[in-house]
């Protein structure tokens, strides 16, 4: 046993409205750059829908992820060795700008100066990339809310596997939103594959980053990644991805796109791993989801405890792991589930599946949707979106995904019964009163110190993170990195070149 | 001093010079920009056929001028091979592996500058000056290796400038064997030596960069921080 500790984040489904403040503020702290127009760290999309980049989840396309060869052994599906070394020269795999969009700006400019006229002077678009005027046709969300429409939901990857009747019938009833950041893997495919050895999981908190000083633009990263969350900036042809705000959560603080969540759906906490049982999960037949949990270590128990000392995790890491809320809703309570687990690279970003849309459809069909039986029955009826969710978060698992659903239900009817003081013992899901009172607190009230712990970092790079917010890396744009500041962590590298 | 001389005795090393110290100054002061200046995100369809074939192209033409500055006639003799033949193999090879270079490289140019990706591909003064030096040196080297090598007959190269490029690592220049070779061979040596100039200050810089230890490296890499 050799324990890792794992920042992780899960989101509740049910509470994204889906307003994309998580999505703009990302980019206000991070891509408001040159070069980085087009990318989006953290977006949100309306699922069934296509996605940002279009189609990202078909790997038939994109080659993202891990596969099991036919003797069972972990391959990226973007290659071996070889095959990397033969398409060096030209990345057959990548995405191109228009598979994600041309950004957009307007010529506001012409407000200002239109000469004088009867009619009203008006910005037009230009291409953020070229300066030419442009026709808008795509955007990071184009599709938002346009689950039901057929030009965009039937090109949802996840439905090419259901049927065309489960197709049609769905799309009336079902849409959420899915907001996506990296997932910092415990087994990350862009790591695997880059050839510089530039990107590096932190043997910490398992963020996962790219060294900018490293990275030489050979853009396998951005190919293998199966979730298409590591981008190349056009500009220093770079790559660069989300970085879990590392500056932030070594201080002890959320996540942007946590902290500023409208529907507070966000979580954040540490998992202890065991990192020799990691190599198993990756390769595991079946039960993927299952496979996963098996790699997560229980903060209780004193072995783990003690194997966590003599790795080097420290002592107030694992208090904050017995405290993690990813660990309850994960874990103890399992309604946390992985997004597209088959693609083997283990995510450690969580989602609990909505229940809305099957409360939806349990007054549709005459039920009372704060009846757990009703909603049971409407589960077990509702193989449609049941399938999707499956397709989406358990490797096609329905019954675990009706198993969490009907654990939220329950959750619902108990504190019905509570508040309306017609509790009565029957207790459907298998779920004890206590656990699923915890569980509310958890979904329904939990304040900030409840949806986020976060230890602050120990380690001594707090030196280097104090050299460069003596000043804002941002000032200094005009800057070139000097030889004389080598504290300078080489992962900002970005922010201080000056432009090309 | 003679043009000679400035050309053949002085500008490999002003060259050299700065190849090295261009090197040093760019790898301290800017791992950062030291990349392959991809544009491929901008532009696919061009590339996938451009890249590759300029880049085979590059690599067979490097082979070629391995073999023919570096090995002396009496060694390609001694495994059996007549003047006459080496030039017939050189000849032909060399059309080739050129023809490759030129067809690849003629793609990447009209990728940048004609087609509609122009617009979004950031093109950069080094990369300009790179383009025009490999341009001469890539026409000067073909003609070369056509005109001189089927209308004159074979140019024994390898007597005059291949004894001169030794002599210029050797540090005792033969700049009067290069003087006396035809005037195409002399624009080819001082291009190729300005595009060594310019190569710590371009994208060139990547060529050591190729990703050899990405073979034998474990798959995922680890960070530990400073204790």
């Amino acid at each position: 046993m050799r324990v890792r500790a794992q920042m992780a984040m899960v989101m509740n489904l049910d509470k994204c409205i889906g307003c994309s403040t998580c999505s703009v503020t990302c980019k206000q702290t991070w891509t408001n750059r040159d070069g980085m127009e087009y990318v989006w760290f953290n977006n949100v999309e309306t699922k069934p829908g296509v996605g940002y980049p279009k189609r990202w989840e078909d790997q038939g396309t994109w080659k993202g992820g891990w596969r099991l060869d036919k003797s069972g052994r972990l391959r990226l599906r973007s290659g071996g060795k070889l095959w990397k070394a033969a398409t060096i020269f030209a990345n057959p795999d990548l995405p191109t700008i228009d598979d994600y969009y041309e950004p957009t700006t307007y010529d506001y400019d012409h407000l200002l100066t239109a000469p004088l006229s009867d009619r009203m002077p008006v910005a037009r678009p230009i291409s953020a990339i070229t300066g030419l005027p442009m026709k808008i046709e795509w955007g990071p969300n184009w599709d938002d809310d346009l689950a039901g429409s057929q030009i965009y939901a039937s090109a949802d990857p996840n439905l090419a596997a259901m049927s065309q009747k489960v197709q049609l019938s769905f799309e009336q009833t079902f849409m959420f939103h899915l907001p996506r950041i990296c997932e910092h893997c415990l087994n990350p495919a862009c790591v695997a594959s880059c050839p510089s050895g530039a990107m590096f999981k932190r043997e910490q908190d398992g963020i996962v980053l790219v060294n900018q000083n490293k990275c030489r633009g050979w853009r396998q990263c951005v190919s293998s990644c199966p979730y298409k969350k590591v981008y190349i900036n056009r500009l220093t042809s770079t790559a660069e991805k989300c970085t879990f705000c590392f500056p932030r959560i070594e201080e002890g603080i959320p996540t942007v796109c946590s902290q500023t969540c409208v529907g507070r759906i966000r979580y954040i906490g540490l998992m202890l791993y065991d990192l020799d049982k990691v190599d198993a999960a990756t390769k595991a037949d079946s039960d993927l989801v299952e496979a996963h949990r098996s790699c997560f270590l229980d903060p209780f128990d004193p072995e783990v405890i003690a194997q966590a000392q003599a790795d080097g995790v420290p002592r107030d890491w694992v208090l904050a792991a017995q405290k993690s809320p990813i660990w309850a809703l994960a874990m103890k309570h399992r309604v946390a589930l992985p997004i597209h687990p088959e693609y083997r690279t283990l995510p450690m970003v969580w989602y609990i599946p909505p229940l809305s849309p099957v409360l939806d459809a349990t007054t549709q069909m005459g039920g009372d949707n704060s009846v757990a039986d009703d909603i049971f029955h409407t589960v077990t009826q509702l193989r449609i979106p049941l399938e999707y969710l499956a397709h989406l978060f358990t490797a096609g698992d329905v019954d675990m995904v009706a198993g969490v659903l009907m654990k939220l239900a329950a959750v619902r009817s108990h504190m019905r019964a509570v508040t309306t003081n017609t509790l009565d013992d029957s207790d459907a899901s298998g779920a004890t009163a206590a656990d699923l009172e915890e569980l509310y607190r958890l979904l329904a009230i939990a304040k900030i110190p409840d949806r986020f712990v976060i230890p602050k970092s120990h380690t001594e790079e707090g030196a280097a993170l104090a050299s460069w917010s003596s000043g804002c890396p941002l000032d200094s744009g005009n800057v070139r990195m000097m030889g004389k500041e080598p504290a300078m962590s080489p992962v900002f590298a970005q922010f201080s070149r000056r432009r090309p | 001093m003679s043009l000679a001389t400035a050309f053949f005795g002085v500008w490999p090393y002003i060259a050299l010079t700065i190849f090295l110290v261009g090197h040093f100054w760019r790898w301290r002061y800017d791992q950062f920009g030291w990349t392959t200046r991809t544009s491929e995100l901008m532009e696919k369809r061009w590339l996938m056929w451009g890249s590759p074939i300029f880049h085979v192209g590059v690599l067979l033409v490097v082979l070629g001028h391995a073999l023919g500055l570096l090995v002396p006639p009496s060694a390609t003799a001694a495994l059996g091979l007549s003047e006459h033949g080496y030039h017939m193999m050189a000849l032909s090879a060399g059309l080739v592996a050129g023809a490759v270079l030129v067809v690849g490289f003629v793609i990447l140019l009209v990728r940048r500058f004609v087609t509609k990706a122009r617009f979004r591909i950031v093109t950069r003064r080094a990369d300009i000056l790179m383009y025009v030096l490999v341009a001469v040196a890539a026409a000067a080297g073909l003609s070369a290796t056509l005109g001189l090598g089927i209308s004159t007959g074979a140019y024994d190269y390898r007597s005059t400038v291949s004894v001169w490029f030794r002599s210029v690592f050797a540090f005792n220049p033969n700049v009067d064997l290069m003087a006396s070779a035809p005037w195409i061979f002399q624009v080819h040596a001082v291009a190729a030596f300005a595009l060594i100039a310019v190569w710590p200050f371009t994208r060139l810089v990547h060529l050591w960069s190729i990703p050899l230890g990405y073979l034998v490296r474990p798959p995922i890499v680890y960070h530990t921080p400073a204790r």
